[in-house]
Order: structure tokens, then C-alpha cells, then sequence
């Protein structure tokens, strides 16, 4: 009974990798069609191209404009509008960059970022289901190794990408969210996985639910926000250094860099909260509710990190690409405790199953 | 560099800053946000040694085994504190300036806050189109019932309302982000404080009691006992534990990698008094759920076997009977010990060797255990005789000090080996008795410890979390409302600005729910 829900798991696990697969295949397929392309001519050749197809009105399956998003109000759009002239307007107000900021995007790209999205949804629901037989399997929260802690994070990343998808159009994000949560899936499958199995006496706690589980929450929402801060970071090397990209159709640099500041206000009391609560039960389990454990340096050299990226945004005399650094190297603390505390160094954490 | 020059020739002499000013000039620069920030960092980057090379305080042999290993690097990792880090003075540097630091600024960042909380918010400006949001519209209403309109409005959205004029309402809301920033950083002292209480009043105790024996609350009683600086060792609150049994469970069904002979669930069960005398009560300790007592906690963290052995002398005496701890060395419980026999004559008798809860002997002819479960326990023992304590100065229990012992040698020329089963008897050479192995028992190693910090350090980070939350969500706003006579009489052009102390996209919304609300309340539509 316990093996087979946990082969249902793994088919789950499986299928939602191939479903991620194919909606990484459809979001490359929508950021190409935001490429600028080289064989339209100048910039206002195409204007008065576009203009014209305004003007055709009728529009066949032809071309449809995705505004510069965010260019006017700080917020994306939604990609579907004709409206070629307030693009333009819009375009103009941005500047240098943003000229080549208003390429049709072919019905085709906008059609794979759509099925893209569908796609995550479904991936998502099959990492659920995963999670949930894994769950059943070994009759208790499934959050015990190193495995089931990738399928739960992968979860709610995916799933908080998903929710806020419905709020905000975040096709431009989907490849920079799914890629890494496919990569991690696939080392959660390939080299840490454990079969399915009770919990060591020290992990047999309600903590553990809370803890761990607000500990993935809490990585999920920073991977979130580490994807946003790259791909901020990219852009706006990219307008200084005037060379156009398919991510001169993402919103401006301040609305990415305030969109990732947002999640990272999130993520950091999250952080927080794990901090008390691992205390809290390092404190029943081991008597002592710090004992500077490598697990436990690392949380706080997380912690001390990411409150230092909020000092430096909130300090004048710190730009907003330093402070972005140095959340970058926030998330890297996060994957070196995961990837490298977890296996290689000697502590009381050692519930990686390998 | 043109810039410089110029500087020098029209201001050639600095003024000089003496004491008193360089002492000023350090606080400024200790205090001040850059420096924070330089320090966070290095804390940060100060505390990743501890989780990389072992620490002392952590695991003592593991230090000592790594110092071994690299006797060039070992030795100056060790004198610049690697193995010790966080108690290390450079560590201790770090946090006590990040400490400082954070003090000097929430003292005058508190004084100010405490002036702006009491302060009516400031009088409106002249021109609110200038701000960074701003609407205006005309509303069907003479300009008081307006402004009286706008109070209201404000007040139910939870602004600090005041008039500084006839034409005018100021209003302002979210000093509680600073109250809750100021609260954050104040409650990380209090849990250095509580750290420190701990640290300073805190103690911890450890000790095997096998089961059927009691375990009484005194220093005399500890395998090891660290107190802190300021703890009265001799006064520790005296009850006892007495452990009945101790229950372990094995996985025994699951064979996958990393997972066969785990751990299941360790429980003691033991009978406990607050004092010697006091009614007993019967309790049980696990992993996760310590016995709290009065003063201390009492933890499971360890557990293990102690075969219970009987050595007997030539004439059939018994001069040893004793359930024995012997320390687990790996996953399956091949554990090590020693048995001391000190009443033995003439000389003193020493059994060293390998308790093995599964026994089997592998290919190259060494004792293993293949399960942590004793389903065929095994002994394996050496026997030494001489003087076991040798200048009386204190060893481990697990092990002899053979500087004084001379080993036993079988007929054959080779060191004596014992092997035993439980029930099963071994006559020594040379009339030195006999030794049984009679059975198995388990010990249940507890951890005594006591923190009377904790609580100060537990309340202050929540306080600190809840600071947090409020300081990183809150809006601090300021919105004024200006009205002025419309052309046509009876109607009123009202103007709304609204101000944000840090970024704050949803400002604008703010400012047009004003207005929205303004015109609901005045009956305009």
C-alpha cells in the first residue's frame, strides 16, 4: 500500500515534469516573440506600419501590439490591444530603449504564452498531487528529506507564481520561474530522492509541519523574488547599455525592482518566523534552542543577509542595483544551505536521507 | 582634481577636532547606517567558519582529530579562534559594534519618533497640485460642511486629523511603521539580553542512567556538568528520576538506501520525585517531549546498552555485578566499553572490548553489529590486569588507562579473547575467576539543563517579529484637503494632495478613495 502511493507520487512527480517541460517550451516561444527583430526596418518605418494595421481596423488573425508594459503606469498589462498610437506615446515617454519597444507580438508567441500558462497551472496541481500521495504514503507531513522538501518548495513556488499570475500578467517571468523548478525537480528525482519511510524520532513533531513547512513557504516566495531581481538586474544593464532585448517589453526597471522588493517584504518575515520556530524546537528536541548547528548558522547568515539588503534599499546612499546584489547573494546563502549544508557538512540537521 | 585644489586654496585650514569631536566623529560614523550595513555583512560572513570547521564547544574530538590531521593549518586556524568561532573575540567584536550601532541609532530615532507621534501633522501647502498625488474636483456643498465632510472621511480611514485653517484639513497615519521598526530593533536587545541570561545563569548536565537505577539532581551524580559563570553548582533543585524501562524501535520493514535500522521512537519511562521523600509520579520522556522539573529539563538525547556483567574471583566471590553503559560507535549500537574491577585481588582486573547488540563476524575476522536492535547480542572483550588508576587522576569510563595494566595472554601466546553470549560464563587463566554476561539492559542518556533566559530571549523575538511585520507593511501617509469657493455659489472646489514618507504605489489610489468618499458623503455623485 505504502510503495504503491509512493510510485503515484513519483508518476505525479513525473508527468508535472514533462508538463513544466512543455510550458518552459511555450514560454521561450512567447519571449521570442518579443525579440526585436533585425529585418523590420527603423523605427518609424514600423510605426507607420502598425498605424496601419490600426487603421485596417478589421485585423485578421495579423498582428496585435503588447504595450511597453508598465511604460505609462508602473503596471503590466494585459498583452492583447491594438491600440498602436498610446503604445507608441507611451514608448516615447520611456526613451532610448523603448523605441524598439513596440513590435508586434505574433498571434502564435501570444498563443504558446497562453497554453504556457495553462500549462503551469496543470503542473502545478500534478506537484499537489505528488506532494499529497507522498503525504499518504508514509502517513505523515511530507516534509522529512531532501526530496520531499524539493517537491514541496518546487510546489509553492509554482503556485505562487500561478496565484499572483492571476492578478498580473507574468508570461515574461513564466521561463525564469520554471526552469530552475524543473532543475530542481529533476535533482530531487535523480540524486536525492528516498524511498518513502517514517521519520527519525527527533523529526516526530508537530514543529516539523510548522517549522519546515513555513521554512519552503518562506524559499519559495525569495526563489520568486530572486528570479524577479535577476531578471530587473539584466534589464537594466541591458537599457544602460542601450542594446535592445526581448525584455524591453518587461516592465521598467523600477517596476521590476519594487515587484521584487515586494516579495522579498514577504518572504523576510517568513524567514523570521522559521528562525523562532526552528528555535523553538531545537529547544524540545535537543534541549537548547540555539547550539549554532551548520543548519542554524546558515538561517541566520541568511537572515543577517537579507536584512542587509532591506538596510541597504532603505539607505540613500546605496543604489538600488547594490541592494539587489545583494539580495542575489541572499538566495545564494539559501542554495548553499540547501545544496551543500544539508550533504556535505556534519550537524544535527541531518535529515537528508543520503 | 581640479575640484580639490580649489578646495585647498579657499578653505586652507580645517578645523581642528579635538577629543571631544574625534569622540563625536566616531559615534557619528559608528552609528551611522553605512556602518550597519559594513557590519551586518561581516557578521554574515563572520559566522560561516563555525559551520565549516568543527567546533570545540560543539564536538571536542572532532577538533581535536582535524587539528591532528593538519598539523600546518590546525594549529593557526586554532589561534585565531576558527575552532571556537562564536565565542571568539573577533566574533564577540563584530556583534558587540553591530550592538552599539544599533543602539546609537534607535536612541535619537526614538526621541524623534516620540516628537512626531505627539505633533499635529503640518500645516497644508499652498498648492497641493505639487505633491505626489494630487485630485481635485467640484462638489455641490459649502466649503465647512466640506471640511467637516473631510474630517470624518479621514478619521474613519484611520488618519490623525488637525486644522490649521478655515480652508484647510491636515492629515497623517502610520507612525506605528516607525513604532514598529523602533519596537524590531529594540526587542533584538532584549534577545542578546536573554542570550546573555542564559549564557550567564544557564547550565547543563549529562549523565547515563541505565535502567532500573535513579538518577538524583546533584553535581556528584554527572557524568559532565558545564554551569555558567554564575551559577551555584551546589545548589541545584534536588529530584530525582528513576528510569523504569527504555523502549527503541528499529525500522525493521523498509529496506531502502539510508533507510533500514533507522530510529524509530525512543521513550523512558521513568518514575520521578521533586525532592527525596516527595510522592513519586510516573512520567515519560521522549525525543521532542522533555520532563519538565522544577528548576531544569530533562532531555533523552542519548541511549545505548549496558550488558549487565558479573565477575566472580577464584573462590567464587562476587566481586563486580553491574549493568555496564558501553558507547555506541555507529548506527547499528557497536559499542565500546570497559569494565573496572577494582575489588579484585591481588590485582585489580580491567575488561576492554565491544558490546554488539546484532553480533556477526565479518569476512576479514573483525566483530561487527549489523542492526541497532539486540536481537543477538554479543560481547567481544581484551582482559588487562594491574593498577587501573594509575595517580588517581580522573578518566572516561569507557575506556582504561593501560599505563599501569600488562595484558592477559591465552595459552597460545596471543592477547586473551572473551566471547560471550548472554547467560553464558568464561573461566580466566591463571585463576582470575570467571566473568558472566547475565543480560542486556538499555541506559537512557539524559541531558539536565536549565535557562532562565529563554523566555526573555522567546517573547523579544516575537516582539521583534511582530515590529517587523508592522514596520515592512504599514503606509506612512500624509494627506491634506483644501477647499476654496467655486464660481457658482454653494458649490466648492476641493482639492486633495497626498504625500508618502517612502515608496508607496498605491498612493494615488489613496488620494482619489478620498475624494470618492468626500463626494459620497456631501451627497455628490
Amino acid at each position: 500500500m505504502t510503495n504503491q502511493l509512493a510510485q503515484y507520487a513519483n508518476v505525479s512527480l513525473y508527468s508535472a515534469m514533462a508538463v513544466f517541460t512543455l510550458a518552459m517550451v511555450g514560454y521561450a516561444v512567447y519571449l521570442a516573440g518579443l525579440v526585436p527583430s533585425r529585418d523590420r526596418g527603423p523605427a518609424r518605418a514600423r510605426a507607420g506600419e502598425l498605424v496601419g494595421v490600426g487603421a485596417a481596423g478589421g485585423m485578421p488573425a495579423g498582428r496585435h501590439t503588447v504595450p511597453a508594459s508598465g511604460a505609462a503606469d508602473g503596471a503590466t498589462t494585459d498583452g492583447v490591444t491594438a491600440d498602436a498610437t498610446t503604445d507608441d506615446a507611451a514608448a516615447t515617454r520611456e526613451g532610448g530603449a523603448a523605441a524598439t519597444g513596440d513590435d508586434a507580438v505574433p498571434v502564435r508567441a501570444r498563443k504558446a504564452g497562453g497554453m504556457a500558462g495553462s500549462l503551469t497551472w496543470l503542473g502545478a496541481l500534478l506537484l499537489v498531487a505528488s506532494a499529497t500521495l507522498r503525504g499518504l504514503s508514509v502517513q505523515r507531513w511530507p516534509l522529512g528529506n531532501m526530496f520531499e522538501f524539493a517537491v514541496m518548495g518546487s510546489m509553492f513556488t509554482v503556485l505562487a507564481y500561478c496565484v499572483w499570475s492571476t492578478r498580473r500578467d507574468l508570461r515574461w517571468l513564466g521561463i525564469f520561474v520554471i526552469a530552475p523548478v524543473l532543475l530542481v525537480l529533476g535533482m530531487a528525482i535523480t540524486v536525492w530522492y528516498t524511498d518513502a519511510a517514517e521519520l527519525l524520532p527527533s523529526l516526530r513533531s508537530y514543529w516539523l509541519v510548522i517549522h519546515v513547512t513555513v521554512a519552503t513557504l518562506s524559499v519559495a516566495v525569495f526563489t520568486l523574488a530572486c528570479a524577479l531581481t535577476a531578471v530587473y538586474l539584466t534589464k537594466d544593464g541591458l537599457e544602460r547599455a542601450g542594446r535592445p532585448s526581448f525584455m524591453d517589453r518587461f516592465p521598467t526597471p523600477r517596476v521590476l525592482e519594487r515587484l521584487a522588493y515586494g516579495l522579498h517584504i514577504v518572504a523576510f518575515p517568513l524567514w523570521t518566523f522559521t528562525l523562532i520556530a526552528g528555535a523553538i524546537w531545537a529547544r524540545q528536541a535537543w534541549g537548547s534552542y540555539w547550539n549554532w548547528d551548520p543548519k542554524e548558522v546558515w538561517t541566520f547568515v541568511i537572515w543577517v543577509v537579507y536584512a542587509a539588503y532591506l538596510h541597504a534599499r532603505a539607505t540613500s546612499g546605496w543604489s538600488r542595483q547594490a541592494a539587489s546584489y545583494i539580495a542575489l547573494a541572499g538566495y545564494l546563502c539559501i542554495l548553499i544551505n540547501y545544496g551543500v549544508v544539508n550533504v556535505f557538512f556534519v550537524g544535527q540537521h541531518s535529515y537528508s536521507g543520503l | 582634481m581640479a575640484q580639490a585644489t580649489r578646495e585647498r586654496v579657499t578653505d586652507p585650514a580645517q578645523p581642528r577636532l579635538g577629543a571631544k569631536g574625534w569622540l563625536r566623529w566616531t559615534w557619528r560614523q559608528l552609528t551611522s547606517m553605512r556602518t550597519a550595513l559594513f557590519l551586518l555583512l561581516l557578521l554574515a560572513i563572520g559566522a560561516v567558519p563555525g559551520s565549516i570547521w568543527p567546533q570545540r564547544s560543539i564536538d571536542a574530538a572532532r577538533t581535536a582529530d582535524y587539528i591532528a590531521r593538519h598539523p600546518t593549518l590546525g594549529p593557526w586556524l586554532d589561534r585565531f579562534g576558527f575552532f571556537e568561532v562564536y565565542a571568539s573575540p573577533w566574533f564577540a567584536a563584530i556583534y558587540l559594534l553591530l550592538l552599539i550601532s544599533l543602539v546609537g541609532c534607535v536612541l535619537p530615532r526614538s526621541r524623534q519618533h516620540w516628537r512626531a507621534v505627539r505633533a499635529a501633522p503640518p500645516r497644508a501647502p499652498a498648492r497641493l497640485a505639487r505633491l505626489q498625488s494630487h485630485a481635485e474636483a467640484t462638489i455641490d456643498a459649502p466649503a465647512d460642511e466640506v471640511l467637516h465632510a473631510a474630517r470624518e472621511v479621514l478619521r474613519s480611514k484611520r488618519f490623525r486629523v488637525h486644522a490649521h485653517d478655515d480652508a484647510s484639513v491636515s492629515a497623517e497615519r502610520g507612525h506605528l511603521k516607525e513604532s514598529g521598526n523602533l519596537l524590531f530593533h529594540v526587542a533584538l536587545v532584549f534577545v542578546i539580553v536573554g542570550v546573555a541570561v542564559g549564557h550567564l545563569f544557564g547550565w547543563k548536565g549529562d549523565v547515563i542512567v541505565p535502567v532500573g537505577q535513579t538518577f538524583a539532581n546533584t553535581l556528584s551524580r554527572y557524568d559532565t556538568f558545564s554551569p555558567g559563570p554564575w551559577v551555584d553548582a551546589e545548589d541545584l533543585s534536588p529530584f530525582t528520576v528513576h528510569v523504569d524501562r527504555l523502549d527503541a524501535t528499529f525500522e525493521e520493514s523498509v529496506t531502502g538506501k539510508g533507510q533500514f535500522g533507522q530510529p524509530r521512537d525512543f521513550v523512558a519511562h521513568v518514575t520521578t520525585t521533586s525532592r527525596p521523600g516527595a510522592p513519586a509520579e510516573r512520567e515519560t520522556i521522549r525525543v521532542n517531549h522533555p520532563l519538565e522539573m522544577k528548576g531544569a529539563s530533562v532531555f533523552l538525547l542519548g541511549n545505548g546498552y549496558a550488558p549487565v556483567i558479573t565477575v566472580r574471583d577464584a573462590k567464587g566471590e562476587v566481586v563486580y555485578h553491574d549493568a555496564t553503559p558501553f558507547l555506541a560507535q555507529d548506527n547499528n549500537y557497536k559499542s565500546v566499553g570497559a569494565v573496572k574491577v577494582a575489588g579484585a585481588q591481588p590485582k585489580q582486573l580491567g575488561f576492554f572490548g565491544l558490546f554488539l547488540p546484532t553480533a556477526v563476524i565479518t569476512p576479514d575476522g573483525g566483530p561487527s553489529s549489523v542492526f541497532p536492535d539486540a536481537k543477538r547480542p554479543a560481547l567481544a572483550l581484551g582482559l588487562y590486569t594491574g593498577n587501573l588508576f594509575p595517580g588517581g587522576r580522573p578518566q572516561s569510563v569507557f575506556t582504561l588507562d593501560t599505563r599501569e595494566l600488562t595484558q592477559v595472554k591465552a595459552k597460545d601466546g596471543q592477547p586473551l579473547r572473551i566471547w560471550l553470549e548472554p547467560g553464558q560464563t568464561v573461566q580466566l587463566p591463571s585463576g582470575l575467576g570467571s566473568i558472566t554476561f547475565d543480560g542486556v539492559e538499555r541506559f537512557a542518556g539524559l541531558s539536565i539543563r536549565s535557562d532562565p533566559g529563554k523566555l526573555l530571549t522567546l517573547v523579544s523575538a516575537l516582539l521583534a517579529l511582530a515590529g517587523l511585520v508592522a514596520s515592512l507593511t504599514i503606509r506612512r501617509r500624509r494627506v491634506f484637503v483644501r477647499v476654496s469657493p467655486a464660481a457658482d455659489p454653494g458649490r466648492t472646489v476641493v482639492s486633495v494632495g497626498g504625500l508618502a514618507k517612502d515608496d508607496d504605489d498605491t498612493l494615488g489610489e489613496a488620494v482619489e478613495d478620498v475624494l470618492t468618499a468626500l463626494r459620497h458623503r456631501t451627497g455628490t455623485t
